[in-house]
């Protein structure tokens, strides 16, 4: 193969999804020793793109080149043969097998069973890049990170030089990002070729040469990091100035309305997925909850809520406007229980089509989702609800062709807005929400941040379940961190740092009291 | 033979999914996919059987339309099959795997003749046809209530269960028709002389009243299922579980609800058959009904209105095969054939509404259409 500067090169790909264009002539080339972060908004069409290269979509129109050569990628087989690996955001790997043995899976069907000789391979390959990965360790034993460096260690074990990595960063702490950076910077001083689907611009700043930047599915343009800011690359990738700055009011009057002490609850396997955590919730502020996926914040939440199931001697406690001495007792209450006693209790989960909305109705049938049962009628009054959601629909700009278009039909912010809507209209005094800007493009990020706002300065608590460390520390007033289940320390956002957080998200500290 | 794959060309026809089709497709499409099984069928009948297909198309449609009686025997059947289909509807849009509707309609089968041969004589005909439905109803539900009551408390395999239900019906009507049948050799015709239990002939017509209440329960399970706070909560549960009991929906209680619906509502499929149509039970009183309905149900995609067209679609060509099979002493299945490549072009039609295809080199049409 001549050695040419590009590693990968598309041309005029265009790739549609029924009446929907993923990629509309998008031309991008990858050169060797270059990492190149492409950047866009949810929807943009980064991953379609990726996935033609990889071999899972095939392109309607266009054509790929590796090298000089004009390829036909019809399978991710084909893809790795020609020297492409993805890591996919989402991995796939068997839990109950070693690394080593995971790596050995990768194995040319023809080559001959020798797992000394891919031990050795592998070892060689850690030490070059830099990775820390226990060979004999099992999966299901490792954390997300140490998976996600298997993931790339199998890939690169493949002959892969042409790295593509989704999202790699969306579920791991300042610190594990950090690690990841450092090898992919040893993988470029090797000469190979890595791009990075990302949506993060301090990220994309921090690590990469150049940025490709697609809007809605086209390709805008690319631009030298070293010429590049943030504000520069938000333009390019929204389509017009976007302000990046959250407000954060300072709480006023803020009481007490949700107290949790000793909050434990036992997940399905008989280890306590909760431990003893206790806080309050103050009506008038924003408390964050930080911590990495899956330790413990679903539970959590939906304990608050109902949901689950919690262990003895925990204490959940409503204070009502009004009746401040006279908590009511949420433990062993259903949604329901909560609701008919009059509990203002919104919440927005983390499942939205899958636990907040039915995604087969439209926004009519959602709206009444938490109230048909109002009345004494056997049949449901839908007049109401539809009122509900036009109002929605017009107050949060929600894009639908109907009120009766089913929901999974939407876009994901549209998805959300009726949510939020929702349970915005139930008018709460605690609200808490999950993960509730995951996955949406900058302008309804930011429209949910204000509505979140709103709702502080109006006096209602909220409880902000998040996963960008900076959203977490611009937007909330308190941050509790959780790790492993345990209350991990209460943070003032407006004084810790990034480090701090994400020091506590992955170790346990001794001095948990740090009230504010 | 690597060097081969990395470079052929493009896949010679790829599958895309299509956005909702108009009206006027979804007739188009359907109306050519009769056409095409007519014409494929017509060549089977002529190359294989040797017969010709204009003829045997007109005794098929003569099985149904020939005359009065053959018609009324038609929705006769129609009335049985759509009955159950409508007791299936709100238990799979529950998303609850009732394959239990056999067992369902042969447990109300049994109860109605059993009231019939012991109180037949005895109790006041009104009193007596609401015992019989009465009992049919409960019986019903009792084999709905069971595994749903199962499922919901250890989260049990409903597919399983409901099944396994079918052989405990099967057995139970073999025996109780052995005890009834005493000394004789078979078990007949149940109070033939007396004809207590029978549905009386209304407008000269001997399965008025069955169609008539099939009539009504195809209204009433409609709104049932679209209009009532239930039929909103069974939605709700089929989509997710999770949904439904953030929403604060008791699952277990809707799901227990439910099934009882649905078996009580199969156990008066066995009333009708028992009582206004074959006035006598055996273990084939279900005639496998309960396994086409599901067919119905899910073709219907849980509306009544299509689940009576999908029924009156399955009898007219099951009619129609028998009709061909006896008219032309053919053999059974080649009859079946016959109706089972109509059926199969039809069901076929569908991929064609929901999907289209793209042949190698024809980029340009599709991003036009």
């Amino acid at each position: 193969m001549p050695n040419t500067q590009y590693a990968i090169r598309l041309e005029h790909i265009t790739k549609t999804f029924g009446e929907v264009t993923a990629n509309h002539d998008v031309s991008l080339e990858v050169r060797r020793g270059e990492i190149l972060s492409l950047l866009g908004e949810n929807g943009s069409g980064k991953t379609t793109l990726m996935n033609m290269i990889a071999g899972i979509y095939y392109p309607d129109e266009g054509e790929i080149y590796v090298g000089d050569e004009a390829v036909d990628i019809r399978s991710p087989r084909d893809a790795l043969r020609l020297g492409i690996g993805m890591i996919h955001q989402h991995f796939k790997l068997v839990d109950v097998f070693t690394a080593l043995e995971n790596i050995a899976l990768c194995m040319d069907p023809g080559e001959k069973f020798d797992l000394k000789k891919v031990r050795n391979r592998a070892r060689a390959i850690c030490e070059k890049y830099g990775f820390a990965l226990d060979l004999d360790q099992k999966v299901y034993e490792m954390s997300v990170s140490q998976k996600q460096t298997l993931e790339i260690v199998k890939v690169l074990f493949r002959g892969a030089d042409i790295l593509i990595l989704d999202e790699p960063t969306a579920v791991l702490t300042p610190q594990e990002t950090d690690k990841l950076f450092a090898v992919i910077r040893n993988m470029k001083a090797d000469g190979k070729a890595v791009v990075i689907i990302t949506h993060k611009l301090h990220e994309v700043l921090t690590i990469s040469d150049r940025v490709a930047i697609l809007r809605r599915g086209e390709y805008v343009g690319d631009v030298a990091t070293k010429d590049a800011n943030e504000a520069m690359l938000t333009e390019m990738m929204v389509g017009k100035k976007v302000e990046l700055d959250i407000e954060r009011p300072e709480p006023v009057n803020p009481t007490r309305r949700l107290s949790v002490q000793h909050l434990s609850v036992t997940g399905p396997e008989g280890g306590r997925v909760l431990d003893d955590v206790s806080f309050d919730a103050y009506g008038g502020e924003i408390l964050g909850i930080a911590g990495i996926s899956g330790n413990g914040q679903k539970e959590l939440l939906e304990a608050i809520a109902g949901l689950q199931r919690s262990d003895g001697g925990s204490k959940i406690q409503f204070f009502a406007p009004g009746h401040e001495d006279q908590p009511t007792s949420l433990i062993g209450k259903t949604p329901r229980d909560i609701r008919d006693a009059g509990i203002h209790l919104s919440f927005v989960p983390e499942d939205r089509l899958g636990m907040g909305l039915v995604g087969s109705m439209g926004m009519t049938g959602n709206m009444m989702l938490k109230s048909y049962g109002s009345g004494h009628s056997p049949i449901v009054d839908r007049k109401t609800p539809r009122e509900l959601a036009e109002e929605v629909r017009k107050e949060l700009g929600v894009v639908t062709p109907g009120l009766n278009t089913p929901v999974s039909q939407l876009s994901g912010g549209n998805v959300q807005k009726v949510l939020v809507g929702r349970e915005l209209a139930a008018s709460p005094i605690v609200l808490m929400t999950a993960y509730a800007v995951r996955g949406l493009d900058i302008n309804t990020s930011y429209t949910i941040y204000h509505l979140l706002n709103e709702q502080k300065k109006k006096g209602v608590a909220v409880i902000y379940v998040g996963e960008d460390l900076d959203v977490l520390l611009e937007l909330c007033d308190r941050i509790l961190v959780l790790c492993g289940g345990k209350a991990n320390g209460i943070l003032d956002a407006r004084t810790t740092t990034k480090e701090e957080v994400g020091l506590r998200m992955t170790d346990l500290q001794k001095d948990k009291e740090v009230r504010s | 033979m690597a060097a081969q794959t990395s470079h052929t060309t493009e896949p010679l026809v790829r599958i895309a999914r299509r956005e909702a089709a108009p009206l006027s497709r979804k007739i188009a499409v359907r109306a050519a996919a009769i056409l095409l099984a007519l014409v494929v069928d017509a060549l089977f009948i002529f190359f294989v059987t040797g017969l010709n297909p204009i003829n045997v198309y007109v005794v098929m449609w003569g099985g149904t339309f020939s005359t009065t009686v053959r018609f009324s025997w038609a929705m006769r059947d129609l009335a049985t099959l759509l009955c159950i289909g409508i007791a299936l509807a709100p238990a799979f849009k529950m998303r609850f795997w009732n394959i239990g509707a056999e067992g369902q309609v042969l447990v109300g089968s049994l109860a109605t003749a059993l009231i019939m041969v012991y109180f037949g004589n005895s109790l006041p005909t009104p009193v007596l046809f609401a015992a019989m439905v009465v009992g049919s109803l409960v019986a019903g539900a009792v084999w709905g209530f069971v595994p749903a009551w199962f499922k919901a408390r250890w989260n049990t395999n409903e597919t399983l269960f409901t099944l396994m239900m079918n052989y405990v019906a099967t057995s139970i009507v073999a025996c109780m028709t052995n005890i009834m049948r005493g000394q004789a050799s078979s078990l007949g015709t149940l109070n033939k002389a007396t004809k207590a239990g029978w549905l009386p002939i209304v407008l000269g017509q001997r399965y008025t009243i069955n169609i008539i209440v099939v009539l009504v329960l195809t209204f009433v399970m409609f709104a049932y299922m679209k209009y009532s706070k239930h039929g909103y909560e069974i939605a709700v549960v089929g989509e997710s579980e999770n949904t439904a009991r953030y929403a604060g929906i008791n699952v277990r209680h809707v799901m227990v609800r439910t099934m009882i619906i649905s078996g009580a509502i199969c156990g008066l499929a066995g009333f009708l058959i028992v009582a206004g149509k074959d006035q006598t039970i055996s273990t084939t009183s279900a005639g496998g009904n309960g396994f086409t309905a599901i067919i119905v149900a899910w073709l219907a995609k849980f509306n009544t209105f299509y689940m009576a067209l999908i029924s009156f679609l399955l009898v007219f060509l099951e009619r129609g095969a028998s009709e061909i099979a006896s008219a032309y002493s053919l053999n059974e299945y080649a009859a079946d054939i016959i109706t089972g490549i109509i059926l199969f072009f039809i069901l076929g039609s569908e991929f064609f509404i929901n999907y289209r295809l793209i042949w190698r080199g024809h980029h340009k049409e599709v991003k036009g259409e």
